[in-house]
């Protein structure tokens, strides 16, 4: 099967009169339809910056980028306006953290859900206000046919990232982008959301990657985990390994330090220092600086992504030595 | 040391430091000529709860539980409508008692993580000078504080006293976030969604510190969060809120070893699981927390429940004990009309 | 040799801050920003050259600005003596129109300032207490809101009579409400900030947590929204003030003198228009300030 989605080589720069920022340095991955990844990092890992750059999401004047991002087959970054709008929401959609900015607030959800369906395909109103109704009812929202004619405030967090989800799916996609949706959702809806995803990635058979920070949203929706750091992707491998025994020092910190059940009285394995600045690309290893690990040629290059493994790839001079 | 002495243990250990009894606060929403609508956020409903001295006290809920305004409620930033506080024996705000300030001189708050939690416009030194200098600290007395503030959350003080907010990190804002809690030197620190906001290598980091700092300071926490994972780390008794009420409150082994309220069992449940052939296939509960200006008759939770039954709707579940927690629901209650309870 | 990584034990010092440049307060970086800022900074010559020359006046060598002549009467622009002409009762413009900047500009600025310590008063305090304070006194800024504000200003004006101490007067009144609603609506957002609960978490009084907290952050968007009114009150000022309502003849005033040289319109238009050339000059570079002000301020540092 031919990938949906080839990544090679992105850089991603934004300039601004103040500061320049290297946000992504880097990134290749591939996706295949009915596949999951998870893109898992902290706050300036560039793994929103990625997402958003597969639809050309970012202010022309002040971004920079250089790679290749294909969509079935065609380049993304040398696509003009009118391309960019056909592959917007129509092949690939997105759906987004705060449901609450996604929708327009003077529109009721029906109305901003049909008027997607109608630009994209041409039915009359009636025709896209049904398929709204469809859609609604597919995403699981209770009472659909009154729902449609909710505003966004009517709705609940949930719901709205439901309806936020039945928008995206609109025009039938074959990828979907998620930008950490379950983020901004208490407990108990979150896992609601989580299942309604896998599902309807089943049943539509769509790609989706999903960026998150949380290692158990994470696990729980991808076949395959990336982990990102300062910009590049420091680990790839397919959930189970990811989980079981990951191998660079950066994933296995984060899997140490996160809290969960059976940790109590412990000390945590905390990963020393902060993220780094992205102001200036650092010679070695980004990661060098906080590493229990580190070597003098951590410094000198920075590292390839190298496979380890079956499918199993990591930016560390640690296990390229033992490879 | 200095002027501003750490307030002395008054009744001993048995003595809960906080004892919180009927605590009510209910929001007026809009509407109205005057201010005056009619609907009512009933953020927090005949409460009463105790923290022991020494311990963690950890507090979970979701969305409109009404945690964070019970935070709110025994710093005095609100004003309770109804319901009493005493701090080790002293009542508070009452004729006999203590004043608001003088408890705010030993319950102190740390804020979430976020743009708002410092004052953006004056430096690291002069945010945590504040609160001692308001309370009579001599200025000299007052940097010396602030440094020793500093060295004890491990920020190096003569590379951060200077500093403005937007040239730390998040999780050095929230390291200073703490030692203000910490400048008065109270004795009990309210945490509310300390690390909510911090990504996870540094929450790990910023956890360690507070056990530490506990010890060190002999201090007992009150931790508020909707991290079950983190509450349960940190905490020796854990209370479980829903829509202003408390569903359950015991230790933390037996609220998360045998929960028995249906909404601890979804709550716990609703964890994503770390492990990829153990995937979560089923939502333990369907729906959306609910609103809470007008809260469902009886017991709050029946309309997620999947045991409701008449009674719930009719009689409000109190807390009654049941093995080593206290539990709020008429399954567990012998007597209660439910079908699952004992007769 | 191994590269020792930080230890996180309690009291041992974290890896170096974010940003590079030591202590860079908030107001630092406005002014940085501010002085990279082309258009402000022209703007900003031009208004001290204005102020400048104003405040000097006496002192720079000009014509006696009231000082008739039946014979020199509307000389153009260029005439020997007269470097921009002579008004229609024979008096240098150039020495008019700088004497005439010193009553402009102060019946401008005057009433901004009173207006602000005024209504920012009464709007911080609106603002940090809530509830039936801020109630009443937006309430009452309510029925002064509802007139717009040039019809308020002649109203007024005209109750009290021309003159250019009721002019300030008047145009003070006007302004005290949109500066007192700026105010409290900035205070209102500031007052629920966490710092600002933390700092009545820690058992300071009221003055101190206003005082500290408060005004620092709320001051600089009041003072952008002021330096904005002050271009209005030029113009309102020179409006009252040609519809004979504000400074009285024979003082210069650029609305007075824009008034009493309607009649040289067809004899030499250029000269008729120079007042309200000054107005404009003067008015767009303060609105222009207060947008580069603005621009300025809004980063997060």
């Amino acid at each position: 099967m031919s990938n949906l989605l080839e990544v090679r080589d992105l850089h991603v720069t934004f300039v601004t009169p103040d500061r320049t920022v290297h946000a992504v340095n880097g990134v290749s991955f591939d996706l295949k339809r009915g596949e999951t990844l998870g893109i898992l990092g902290e706050s300036g890992s560039g793994k929103s910056v990625t997402l958003r750059s597969i639809l050309r999401l970012h202010p022309e004047h002040r971004t920079r980028w250089s790679g290749s991002i294909r969509v079935e087959g065609e380049e993304v970054l040398d696509m003009g306006s009118r391309a960019l709008g056909d592959l917007r929401g129509q092949r690939v959609a997105m759906i987004f953290q705060e449901p609450a900015t996604a929708f327009d607030p003077v529109f009721t959800i029906g109305h901003q859900i049909a008027e997607t369906v109608q630009r994209h395909t041409g039915k009359s109103e009636a025709d896209a206000l049904k398929r709204a109704r469809e859609l609604l009812e597919m995403v699981r929202i209770p009472s659909p046919a009154q729902r449609l004619k909710a505003y966004p405030h009517e709705m609940s967090g949930g719901m709205r990232q439901r309806a936020m989800i039945a928008l995206a799916l609109s025009c039938n996609p074959s990828l979907l982008l998620a930008d950490e949706p379950t983020t901004a959702l208490d407990a108990t809806v979150q896992i609601q959301v989580l299942l309604l995803l896998r599902e309807l990635q089943r049943e539509f058979d769509l790609g989706v990657i999903f960026v998150t920070h949380d290692i158990g949203v994470a696990v729980e929706v991808s076949d395959r985990i990336g982990v990102m750091y300062a910009g590049k992707i420091v680990e790839l491998a397919g959930v189970e390994q990811m989980v079981d025994a990951p191998q660079h020092p950066y994933s296995r910190g984060l899997l140490a330090s996160t809290v969960h059940d059976g940790m109590r009285g412990q000390r945590l394995e905390a990963i020393p220092g902060a993220p780094p600045d992205l102001g200036e690309v650092p010679t070695g290893c980004s990661f060098a600086p906080r590493c229990k690990f580190v070597r003098p040629d951590c410094t000198a290059r920075p590292p390839d992504l190298r496979v380890t493994g079956q499918s199993h790839l990591v930016r560390c001079v640690l296990t390229q030595a033992a490879a | 040391m200095d002027s501003l002495v750490p307030i002395e243990d008054r009744g001993g250990p048995a003595q809960p430091l906080l004892l919180a009894s009927g605590l009510r606060k209910h929001f007026p929403v809009g509407g109205g000529l005057l201010g005056r609508g009619r609907k009512v956020v009933r953020a927090v409903d005949d409460l009463t709860l105790s923290v022991a001295k020494g311990e963690t006290l950890g507090v979970v809920g979701e969305s409109g539980c009404g945690k964070s305004t019970v935070a709110r409620l025994l710093i005095r930033l609100l004003k309770p409508d109804r319901g009493t506080m005493v701090l080790d024996g002293d009542p508070v705000d009452e004729p006999h008692g203590i004043t608001v300030n003088e408890l705010r001189r030993q319950v102190q708050m740390v804020f979430q993580d976020s743009y708002a939690s410092l004052n953006p416009r004056l430096t690291i030194a002069e945010t945590l000078a504040f609160a001692p200098k308001a309370h009579g600290l001599p200025a000299a007395e007052a940097r010396e504080r602030v440094r020793d503030l500093l060295s004890k959350v491990g920020l190096e003080p003569d590379t951060y006293a200077e500093r403005y907010p937007h040239e730390l990190s998040g999780g050095q804002r929230q390291r200073v976030n703490i030692a203000r809690a910490l400048a008065l030197r109270p004795r009990l620190v309210i945490l509310d969604e300390a690390v909510s906001a911090l990504d996870k290598s540094v929450e790990a980091q910023v956890l360690n510190m507070l056990v530490d700092l506990k010890t060190e300071l002999s201090l007992t926490y009150l931790f508020i969060s909707h991290d079950l994972n983190v509450v349960q780390y940190l905490s020796d008794r854990v209370l479980v809120m829903y829509l202003g009420k408390i569903v359950e409150l015991g230790p933390v082994e037996a609220i998360y070893g045998n929960p028995q309220h249906p909404y601890t069992r979804a709550l716990l449940s609703a964890r994503p699981s770390m492990d990829p052939r153990k995937r979560t296939h089923e939502a333990p509960i369907q729906g959306d927390p609910p609103n809470p200006i007008d809260p469902p008759s009886g017991c709050r939770f029946r309309t997620r429940c999947p045991f409701a039954e008449d009674v719930c709707a009719r009689v409000e579940p109190l807390l009654a004990e049941t093995g080593r927690q206290e539990v709020a629901c008429h399954m567990r209650v012998a007597g209660s009309g439910h079908s699952k309870a004992a007769a | 040799m191994t590269i020792q990584s930080p230890s996180l034990e309690l009291g041992a010092p974290l890896v170096q801050p974010i940003a590079t440049a030591g202590g860079r307060s908030y107001w630092q970086s406005v002014r940085r920003r501010l002085r990279r800022d082309p258009v402000t900074l022209i703007c900003a010559g031009v208004l001290v050259l204005l102020v400048a020359s104003a405040l000097f006046a006496p002192w720079l060598g000009l014509n006696d600005p009231y000082k008739t002549s039946m014979i020199r009467r509307l000389y153009p622009l260029g005439s020997p003596g007269h470097l921009l002409g002579t008004d229609e009762l024979g008096r240098d413009m150039l020495s008019r129109l700088i004497y005439g900047g010193r009553l402009s500009l102060f019946m401008g600025v005057t009433p901004v300032v009173c207006a602000l310590l005024i209504g920012g008063l009464l709007g911080i305090t609106a603002g940090f207490l809530g509830g039936r304070v801020n109630m009443l006194i937006m309430r009452v800024m309510d029925v002064f809101y509802a007139f717009p504000s040039v019809l308020l200003a002649i109203s007024l004006s005209g109750a009290m009579g021309a003159g250019a101490e009721n002019t300030l007067l008047s145009l003070t009144l006007v302004f005290i409400p949109p500066v007192c609603r700026v105010s409290e609506s900035v205070t209102t957002q500031v007052r629920g900030f966490d710092f600002v609960d933390a700092a009545r978490a820690s058992g300071a009084g009221m003055l101190t947590i206003v005082r500290v907290h408060v005004l620092g952050n709320v001051l600089g968007p009041i003072l952008v929204y002021a330096t904005s009114l002050i271009s209005v009150a030029i113009i309102l000022a020179a409006g009252l003030s040609f519809l004979g309502l504000g400074v009285k003849p024979p003082e210069p005033e650029w609305g007075l003198m824009l008034n009493t040289l309607r009649q040289a319109i067809y004899v030499n238009p250029v000269l008729a228009a120079l007042p309200g050339v000054m107005i404009f000059i003067t008015s767009i570079c303060f609105n222009l300030m207060s947008d580069g002000l603005r621009a300025a301020m809004d980063v997060k540092a």
